[in-house]
């Protein structure tokens, strides 16, 4: 298992070696500068600006202090927030940003177990295929509609919740919906077809046989051996929770990461850019370690491996 | 367990899987045939009549600057299908051949190649669009290489796990037996058995892709052209409607629909092809 532990955590530096290299070469690649204004700087101005943030230099150069400073845990100055570094900016963001997730993980998990199970116990009857039925949709929603659809419908018509604040827990209900609804309708149809799957095994049928109670089968064998393919794609789910945060984010926002991104994208503010980039990847890399440890755990095959 | 579909089953999702074929259908003859449909040109602008809600005259309502807002769906059609379509047919190359190379020669130049394509599975897609844009230039043309070239690595596994499979057929020795080149192998023999599931992975790719482009149009990183007399990006018409929403919510409730019955669409129809190709992966 430590062998399998190490691979994971090497794969996980490859990436993010990568991820930063290639954000750096394409930044550098992209067209425009972070000096860009309507109106033309003179040019010994750019000139001054450029030596101050060490654009003058030769790339190599550049890459290097570039990734010696990200060893080091210092993302640099923002080419924008000239009084904020890149890394106070990511400390004020990043809590919101992982509390935005997290909760939407904890809705997903939390709607997609009844659901799947539901569907899998109930198989083919109405509420099976209800369950798919939603399922299909809840993939099938843009971040940005579904949250605009909760929005009209629930802050503006109906007045129930407030939208656009994030200053108590009921501002929370509505994007953590809207983050959550995909992972929750892709988990829920994940957890029906293994279920489904689990139900014919042998094992439960032997449970059955020997008198234990239905809910004890069903919650206690048949659920736990079922969730392990939900914990497997917990890696790429957590990726797909990034990337729908930057939507729901700006929908509602929410003063979290992904807002700055986008708009830093936009500046070509290029410190920020591949600052909070790297906190993305090093957060997906550090999820996918953390769901093989798990694995690790949860599963004795890997284990004698 | 029953496995077989009965015929209750089969008449169901023959009518969602029709339902899905008609309405892609009309998105491309909307797309194709869009001067011809539209009510209104496409520049067409009426000052008087801005922000109007959808009546006879106006079937889907006009938007902020007066213009037909059935038209600008119409020939928003056209973006969506041409970035769906043509981001999963560049993956699609891409990533096959990579597949069927790396499938094929086996050994360590499949492990390498395949590490490689882990490490672009590792990366958050969305991200690395943005990225991409930046560098292609937000026309069609770059968003349509930028998606391309995050989404091959899809096609690249399913190839390459399918031409490792398919390398096992009996058939496949026979040929090899008889002195079939490695070319006539690959393209006479194993690629027409594993069609299958890449027809199957493009069908998802389609939707993934039309997603990432109206999110990207949404939140103004897409395409910027919005006077474009070719048409104008659903994405960017709700951007529109978005701004709008409080008092005139048709503006982004009808491109919103569009969006999201196309996607669903293409989503039921690739689960028809899948459970028609593959029914015992139910």
């Amino acid at each position: 298992m430590i062998s399998f532990l190490l691979r994971s955590l090497l794969h996980g530096l490859l990436v993010l070696w990568v991820v930063a290299s290639l954000t750096f070469i394409l930044l550098r690649l992209a067209p425009g500068g972070p000096f860009d204004r309507e109106r033309k700087l003179p040019p010994e101005v750019i000139a001054n600006l450029e030596a101050k943030y060490h654009l003058d230099e030769p790339p190599l150069a550049q890459y290097l202090r570039y990734l010696s400073g990200i060893l080091r845990g210092d993302f640099g100055p923002s080419y924008k927030y000239l009084d904020r570094g890149v890394n106070e900016i990511i400390a004020d963001t990043l809590p919101t940003s992982a509390l935005l997730g997290l909760l939407a993980l904890g809705f997903a998990l939390a709607l997609a177990l009844p659901l799947g199970l539901l569907a899998a116990y109930f198989r083919d009857s109405w509420i099976d295929r209800l369950c798919v039925f939603i399922s299909t949709l809840g993939i099938s929603v843009p971040h940005f509609i579904l949250g605009a659809l909760l929005i009209w419908g629930v802050a503006l018509q109906l007045g129930w919740l407030q939208a656009g604040r994030w200053d108590d827990w009921s501002s929370a209900v509505l994007p953590m919906a809207t983050l959550g609804a995909a992972p929750a309708a892709y988990l829920a149809a994940l957890l029906r077809s293994t279920l489904i799957e689990t139900f014919g095994e042998d094992f439960i049928r032997t449970a059955r046989a020997k008198g234990v109670k239905e809910s004890a089968v069903v919650l206690r064998h048949a659920l736990r051996h079922s969730l392990i393919p939900v914990l497997t794609v917990m890696g790429p789910l957590t990726a797909a929770l990034l990337t729908g945060s930057f939507v729901v984010e700006y929908v509602f926002a929410i003063p979290g990461m992904g807002r700055f991104f986008i708009t830093a994208v936009t500046d070509r503010d290029y410190p920020l850019i591949m600052g909070v980039t790297l906190v993305y990847t090093t957060l997906l890399v550090g999820a996918n370690f953390f769901v093989d440890l798990l694995y690790g755990l949860v599963d004795p095959r890997i284990r004698t491996e | 367990m029953s496995t077989r579909l009965d015929n209750r089953d089969a008449a169901q999702c023959d009518a969602w899987f029709a339902l899905s074929i008609g309405f892609v259908l009309i998105v491309t003859l909307s797309a194709a045939l869009a001067p011809w449909l539209s009510p209104y040109s496409a520049g067409g602008l009426e000052e008087k009549r801005i922000l109007e809600a959808p009546s006879f005259a106006h079937w889907m309502g006009t938007d902020g600057l007066g213009r037909d807002l059935l038209t600008r769906v119409l020939y928003g059609a056209r973006v969506s299908m041409t970035v769906g379509v043509g981001t999963g047919l560049i993956a699609l190359v891409i990533g096959t051949i990579y597949g069927l190379i790396s499938g094929f020669k086996g050994g360590a130049v499949d492990q390498l190649m395949m590490r490689f394509v882990d490490i672009f599975y590792g990366l958050p897609d969305m991200l690395i669009f943005i990225l991409l844009s930046l560098v292609f230039g937000r026309n069609l043309g770059g968003l349509l290489i930028a998606l391309g070239l995050v989404s091959w690595v899809r096609f690249a596994r399913i190839t390459r796990g399918q031409v490792l499979q398919a390398k096992e057929f009996l058939f496949v020795e026979g040929a090899r037996a008889m002195g079939a080149s490695r070319r006539r192998l690959v393209l006479r023999h194993i690629l027409p058995n594993i069609t299958g599931p890449i027809i199957v992975t493009l069908t998802f790719s389609i939707p993934s892709a039309i997603l990432a482009e109206s999110t990207l149009s949404f939140i103004g990183i897409g395409i910027n052209d919005p006077y474009s007399s070719w048409g104008t990006s659903w994405g960017t018409l709700a951007q529109d409607g978005w701004r709008a929403m409080r008092t005139y919510p048709h503006v982004l409730f009808f491109p919103a629909t569009a969006i999201f019955l196309t996607i669903l669409a293409f989503n039921f129809l690739g689960n028809g092809l899948r459970d028609w190709l593959d029914p015992k992966g139910r």
